[in-house]
């Protein structure tokens, strides 16, 4: 008996304490259609995780992102198209659930934004390229 | 000598991103994902029994001319455990409260209930999660207001604590 108690010292107890329960089944399962897949993939790497911020869902083992996981690959399999699902999301999550602005509203600014700087250093800086007389 | 009146912009633009630094300093800093449901009503769903002795759940149950609150919980979270006696508090007052139970396994519902009691008039089984997507939930536990016709009026992202339960009883009365 007493041999086995560095053995039990060595299990981590708090990798026991919270489960999640069960898992989605489509969260780690590919779907069977190669292109779907390939499809419910790419809109994966684009929304975020609820749960943990900063990742993308496809990168997330957060329980929330195995659902969103599953979520996707259910609706791209009954013939969904990314782009009404990420609405979908949208429509439950808000903008903020999309790595990808629509451009529209405050995203229409992050997309102009980089053209404006562009364009305002060039009439900035344009004093420096006229020759000097 | 007069300067050009360009050359402020640089300075404008510094003290600009200062002042932005500033204000994100002053700010408290919200984390949660609100749900962008409120004001909408409770999307269709239809949820099995979570456990042999509470009725299940569907979302007519819910649009049946009361108020209540739905909560959405789980027997392996642990924060669902600490705001336990305050749902129990909540019913005391008379607040009516229907549950869904997320990845959830039956006899896991019984012995939660069994330990921390049983608020709940009805708990739906969501193994799949799929109905706290549509509802916009961004995790456990999670307590919204209901309105008599099943409209979403509020979301209280985590658990409820003493001081959240005079502020759900008065959300749910003002609902009547």
């Amino acid at each position: 008996m007493r041999a086995w108690v560095p053995i039990l010292l060595m299990l981590a107890a708090p990798a026991f304490a919270q489960g999640s329960g069960p898992t989605p089944a489509l969260a780690n399962r590919q779907l069977a259609d190669p292109a779907q897949e390939a499809e419910a993939m790419r809109l994966m790497h684009s929304l975020r995780c609820i749960q943990c911020q900063g990742q993308s869902i496809a990168d997330s083992d957060a329980a929330m992102a195995e659902t969103m996981r599953a979520e996707v690959r259910q609706q791209i399999a009954a013939g969904q198209k990314p782009q009404d699902i990420r609405s979908w999301m949208i429509d439950r999550y808000g903008e903020w659930v999309s790595f990808e602005p629509d451009i529209k509203g405050s995203g229409l600014l992050l997309w102009i934004a980089p053209f404006l700087i562009f364009f305002a250093a060039i009439w900035l800086a344009r004093g420096l390229f006229r020759r000097r007389t | 000598m007069n300067k050009p009146w360009f050359l402020w912009i640089p300075l404008a633009v510094v003290a600009f991103i200062g002042g932005l630094a500033i204000y994100g300093l002053a700010v408290p800093k919200d984390d949660q994902v609100h749900s962008a449901m409120i004001g909408k009503k409770l999307p269709a769903f239809s949820l099995p029994a979570a456990t042999a002795g509470v009725p299940a759940l569907s979302s007519a149950d819910m649009a049946d001319g009361k108020p209540r609150l739905l909560n959405i919980f789980a027997s392996w979270c642990l924060p669902c455990k600490a705001e336990a006696p305050h749902l129990e508090t909540l019913k005391a007052a008379g607040v009516e409260i229907d549950a869904i139970a997320v990845r959830d396994k039956p006899e896991d519902v019984a012995a939660f209930l069994a330990e921390f009691g049983n608020p709940f008039r009805r708990i739906g089984s969501d193994t799949e999660m799929a109905v706290q997507l549509k509802l916009g939930s961004s995790g456990v536990p999670e307590t919204y207001v209901i309105g008599g016709d099943g409209t979403i009026l509020f979301q209280h992202i985590g658990d409820i604590r003493a001081e959240h339960v005079p502020m759900l009883i008065e959300k749910v009365n003002a609902a009547k």
